[in-house]
């Protein structure tokens, strides 16, 4: 029985805090070691343009946090302005706005709408893709599958460098005259092609963003298939991997028919054509002069065309994280493995066929709704067979209710929750009530925030000990977890009723004119506190974030007890560009906890089947990979 | 592409596995396998225009005749070359293999020269269409003409850029690291043969139908 207070570091126990002095010490050891011996760089080669994988993710991860920030910042505004619709802003938003935005502190219907647009294109283009796939796909899927970095490194380098230029360039269109993009994250036309500048802005910096996810996916297709270690054949691949792997053929195929329409659109917009212009429109009472002819409709085409498989790019590397944190945390090997990579595949397949699901309304005809709406509803299939196999995971688990595995546990029945609600939007005549309503905006951000932003928070807890070798404060993580949670259900639940009551989206004061709307309109009130709420509770994390990240408890290598090779090869943070000393070799599937006759409750995919743990070497000084600090109350 | 070029120079960093030989078990080296992804994304891109041009032109009352306003003979003359030129880039890559370098080098500036005609004749032509003031927004033939001869054009443009580059670099690269320089121009004769291919879909479409 060990003695109270007390942590167990490889097979000795010894008091919390000498257990930290030694694990600091161990890796000052190793850190100098790898400094004396390793390869020295410059500060523009080690920071700036690195072609690390693990510090571009990093790069990434930091970008598109901050990114997350500012379209979360522009939501608050615009709440601020629904609930109180004509109400100034404090003096120091206000002029932060200036007068040109918001005179006297009031919101112009104008930038309510950039507001819009560019909160719908920050979060999707510019937040969540590239740190679901550019920050925890860089970061981890070499280490899962044994690589030495990407198969490209330097591509990657440039994957990084193209995103950036084209967020940096999506967010100069607020300083163009007539302000940023206004026509919606979609960019409808004909409205889009008569906008101010701000959407060519928007539509050049897309092209810069499209750019960085082909190369990006191309990378990571080439990493999966070419640089897997020894032994790890694909059905012994992590969840995570085949999720970042479905991911990128998605991003690989279905983005350059957005590249081609955002050319069109651009060619509509500065060389006069009329590809997306019918003919004989009247725009304020002047007839427009374009030659005409063009289809409004194939812009919808083709921007679903990418924007459906897009949903699932958003979503698929947030179910791979929650089945990382899900495995380890249950102590047990994940429910269904091979149906879970069945249904990801087919769900891949499938999202490439249902995006005229968003186009019920444009009269297309029955038939062709009809075929979407069938497709729509098979494509559910699979997704519920993916959530399914991780709630059947939970069955009969002794649960280890760590942070991220709280923020993985809140996933499933948010993810639950927005996907079921969109059933009805799939279904061609419940969506004639329910589209372009508060309801729809309601389903995707189940789908997308209590959905797949819980998914990174879980993956940030998760994978934050890999990167720094330090571990997130506990107790703020929890604060950080019931506040989010709470106070996001009552940003988006009362959506759903907002939208039964038929209150449509993107209305500049909330619906505030609408008689069918006064029975509701009260419920703006609670969203938009429970917005600046949810805010309050981003605090914690963003300083627990900084703070652990210098000051943090320092962990051992596994620190999670984990079996998948980027824990269990390596040393927590990785030193140096080249990620294993050895190159590993793989005896088993990813998820072998609670082995009978094991000794202890992981098996990692790396350890021969005769070794007694902890195995030795491949950790450069630090203490042995199978090494365990945990507390024992 | 040039990765691991620079990461050799960079004083002696890691080593990515398959960069030049093939991984038994896919049969290919990472930039042949790189390659395939992206032209498969380019089917994409140009499917995505020629699904506009068939919406365009099934929807529109009426539709210009590319055999009766552009130049019929220039373009059959262009598919010509372009055809030639994937004929010696091949001639190119087979010469390096078989470790003639000067051979291989000729075919490659010959496969750049006639990236370079092609460019010429699409140039001519364009001129003349401007002269008689037909620009992409006289109306949606022309558009869709502008656009997808445009976008392949720059295709072409790409493809010249980096035979420029294997040619400046052969000597060295040769010399240095042969397999990995006749890869090079493996992979950039994939990409080659997609362009033209493109061009073989574009110019039945636009200039005869």
């Amino acid at each position: 029985m060990p003695p109270k207070r007390q942590v167990r570091v490889g097979n000795q126990w010894m008091r919390a805090r000498e257990a930290q002095r030694a694990l600091e010490e161990a890796f000052r050891v190793a850190q100098a070691e790898e400094s004396a011996h390793g390869p020295q760089q410059s500060f523009l080669r080690k920071y700036v343009f690195s072609v690390d994988h693990k510090w571009i993710g990093i790069q990434y991860g930091i970008t598109a946090l901050v990114f997350l920030m500012l379209g979360f910042s522009m939501m608050l505004l615009m709440r601020y302005q629904l609930a109180w619709p004509g109400q100034p802003f404090h003096p120091w938003i206000a002029k932060f706005l200036g007068q040109a935005n918001a005179p006297g502190g009031v919101m112009l219907p104008e930038f309510y709408n950039q507001l819009g647009a560019m909160h719908g294109t920050v979060m999707v283009f510019l937040a969540i893709v590239p740190l679901a796939v550019g920050a925890f796909g860089n970061y981890v899927v070499p280490l899962q599958i044994g690589a030495p970095d990407m198969a490209f490194p330097k591509l990657n380098m440039m994957s990084y460098w193209v995103y950036l230029p084209g967020g940096l360039l999506m967010l100069s269109s607020f300083l163009m005259p007539g302000g940023a993009a206004n026509s919606g994250w979609t960019s409808y036309p004909p409205l889009s092609i008569i906008a101010t500048d701000g959407q060519t802005v928007w539509i050049l910096g897309m092209v810069l963003l499209i750019t960085s996810s082909l190369l990006g996916s191309i990378n990571f297709i080439v990493t999966i298939f070419q640089l897997r270690a020894k032994g790890l054949s694909f059905m012994r691949m992590p969840f995570f991997v085949w999720a970042q792997l479905i991911t990128a053929f998605l991003l690989l195929l279905a983005f350059p028919p957005l590249e081609a329409a955002a050319v069109l659109q651009l060619m509509d917009r500065v060389a006069g054509t009329s590809f997306f212009m019918p003919s004989g429109l009247v725009v304020s009472g002047t007839p427009l002069t374009n030659a005409g002819g063009g289809n409004p409709l194939l812009w919808q085409h083709l921007f679903w065309f990418l924007a459906h498989p897009e949903v699932y790019v958003l979503i698929l590397p947030g179910m791979g994280i929650i089945s990382e944190v899900i495995a380890n945390n249950t102590r047990k090997p994940l429910w269904g493995y091979k149906s879970l990579v069945g249904a990801g595949v087919f769900l891949g397949f499938m999202s490439f066929v249902v995006w005229a699901h968003h186009m019920f309304l444009t009269g297309m005809g029955t038939a062709i709704s009809a075929f979407f709406q069938t497709t729509t509803m098979i494509i559910s299939i699979p997704s519920v067979v993916i959530l399914t196999a991780l709630i059947l995971s939970l069955w009969g688990a002794s649960i280890r209710f760590t942070v991220p595995m709280m923020f993985a546990l809140a996933f499933l029945p948010m993810f639950g929750i927005g996907g079921l609600t969109g059933l009805p939007l799939g279904l061609a005549a419940a969506d004639i009530h329910l589209h372009d309503t508060y309801y729809v905006i309601g389903h995707f951000h189940y789908v997308v925030a209590p959905g797949t932003i819980f998914a990174m928070f879980a993956g940030i807890y998760y994978w934050f000990p890999k990167a720094t070798g330090r571990q997130l404060n506990e107790f703020w993580g929890k604060v950080h977890f019931w506040g989010s949670l709470i106070a996001i259900n009552g940003v988006f639940a009362p959506m759903f009723l907002q939208g039964l009551a038929g209150v449509s989206r993107r209305l500049y004061d909330g619906g505030a004119q609408y008689a069918h709307a006064k029975p509701i309109l009260h419920t703006n009130v609670f969203m938009s506190v429970s917005a600046f709420i949810l805010l309050a509770f981003q605090l914690p994390f963003i300083i627990n974030f900084f703070y652990s990240m210098f000051k943090g408890r320092r962990v051992v290598s596994n620190v999670w007890d984990a079996t998948t090779l980027e824990w269990a090869a390596t040393t927590s943070p990785p030193l140096g560009h080249g990620n294993f000393a050895v190159a590993p070799v793989v005896y088993r599937g990813p998820y072998e906890y609670s082995v009978p006759g094991h000794p202890t409750d992981f098996f990692p995919q790396n350890e021969p089947e005769d070794a007694t743990p902890p195995a030795p070497a491949t950790h450069g000084g630090m203490l042995p990979a199978g090494a365990v600090a945990q507390k024992e109350s | 592409m040039d990765a691991h070029a620079h990461a050799a120079d960079d004083h002696h960093e890691i080593e990515i596995p398959y960069t030049v030989h093939p991984r038994p078990d896919t049969g290919v080296y990472n930039g042949k396998l790189g390659i395939w992804l992206f032209l498969a994304s380019e089917v994409m891109l140009f499917g995505a225009l020629f699904s506009t041009l068939i919406l365009l032109r099934t929807s529109a009352p009426v539709w210009l005749h590319g055999w009766q306003v552009l130049n019929v003979p220039l373009a059959t003359l262009n598919t010509f070359i372009l055809i030639g030129s994937s004929v010696t880039v091949v001639l190119a890559w087979a010469n390096l293999r078989l470790g003639n370098l000067k051979k291989g080098k000729i075919f490659l500036l010959l496969t750049l020269l006639c990236g370079l005609g092609f460019m010429v004749i699409k140039s001519i032509e364009y001129g003349t269409k401007f002269s008689h003031h037909l620009y992409p927004s006289t109306n949606n033939f022309y558009a869709t003409y502008y656009v997808m001869t445009g976008l392949h054009g720059l295709h072409v443009l790409g493809g010249m850029v980096v035979f420029a580059y294997l040619l400046l670099t052969a000597d060295k690269w040769y010399a240095e690291k042969r397999d990995q320089y006749t890869n090079r121009v493996e992979v950039t004769g994939l990409y080659w043969h997609f362009v033209d291919l493109v061009w073989i879909f574009l110019f039945p479409i636009l200039y005869l139908l």
